[in-house]
């Protein structure tokens, strides 16, 4: 018997674009969230890897974006949503290895390409709708109940 | 095996969070891409990099991870160690480089799986 919360929740986060030092505060405290409601450890960590790497793309690549959850007994649904240049090919955005980061990036150890394949390992499902020079909407569930 | 432990077999310098030492160790990973970091990391992982800025810390807070050992004498920068002091987790440094620490904690029994 996994462990569900009995509650509802929902909120956002704010995003700024190249905002380093708060990179991964949404993260963080979403983290913690899931915690207090008594979500199971195993879905806080597959929830953590996801939208930590969903943040950081927005750090990253974009001047700014926001991060909407909501969690149910059910499933906890991420949807981040951002104003930056968009992704030319998903297909190859989903490539293990395959990155756009520049060496400034590359350096700081991001932008490897995995961040996207990370995503799609630890949710149960993973769209992604984007624009290019319009923005990136990514909308993650992670199923609680168990199938 | 407890942080401690390791720091005084590996003669670590301890930068941050001195008092969470007691912390368990559940095996090690070394790697300086942060994506591979939260993918193969484990809760209560010691992890070895060269990486110093403050994104860092976030990694190991939302792995759980139980330290991080710098290696080749790689200084944090001032706001990695504020916020490590903030989240409790230790910062260690060593002289070494990340190959010799692997092999030094994979002798006291410490694995990645």
């Amino acid at each position: 018997m996994q462990d569900k919360p009995t509650k509802t929740a929902e909120g956002v986060f704010f995003i700024t674009g190249k905002d380093f030092a708060n990179a991964g505060v949404a993260s963080c405290e979403l983290k913690s969230i899931l915690e207090k409601m008594g979500v199971d450890r195993g879905i806080v960590r597959r929830a953590a890897i996801s939208v930590f790497e969903a943040e950081m793309n927005v750090v990253i690549y974009t001047p700014a974006g926001m991060m909407r959850y909501k969690v149910t007994p059910d499933y906890i649904k991420i949807v981040v949503e951002d104003v930056g240049p968009g992704i030319e090919n998903i297909d190859l955005a989903m490539t293990e290895g395959y990155s756009t980061a520049s060496d400034d990036i590359r350096s700081m150890g991001f932008g490897s390409g995995m961040g996207l394949p990370n995503i799609k390992r630890n949710t149960d499902e993973l769209s992604i709708l984007s624009i290019p020079g319009i923005g990136t909407t990514l909308e993650m569930v992670i199923n609680i109940k168990k199938e | 095996m407890k942080l401690q432990e390791i720091v005084d077999s590996l003669s670590l310098v301890v930068k941050t969070a001195s008092a969470h030492l007691t912390k368990e160790v559940t095996g090690g990973y070394v790697s300086d891409l942060l994506s591979d970091v939260m993918a193969n990391t484990k809760d209560g992982y010691v992890w070895i990099t060269l990486q110093t800025h403050q994104n860092i810390v976030a990694v190991a807070t939302l792995k759980e991870l139980s330290g991080i050992i710098l290696v080749n004498n790689r200084t944090p920068e001032p706001d990695t160690l504020k916020k490590a002091e903030e989240e409790g987790l230790p910062i260690m440094v060593s002289s070494l480089p990340a190959f010799e620490i692997a092999g030094l904690l994979y002798n006291l029994g410490l694995r990645c799986r």
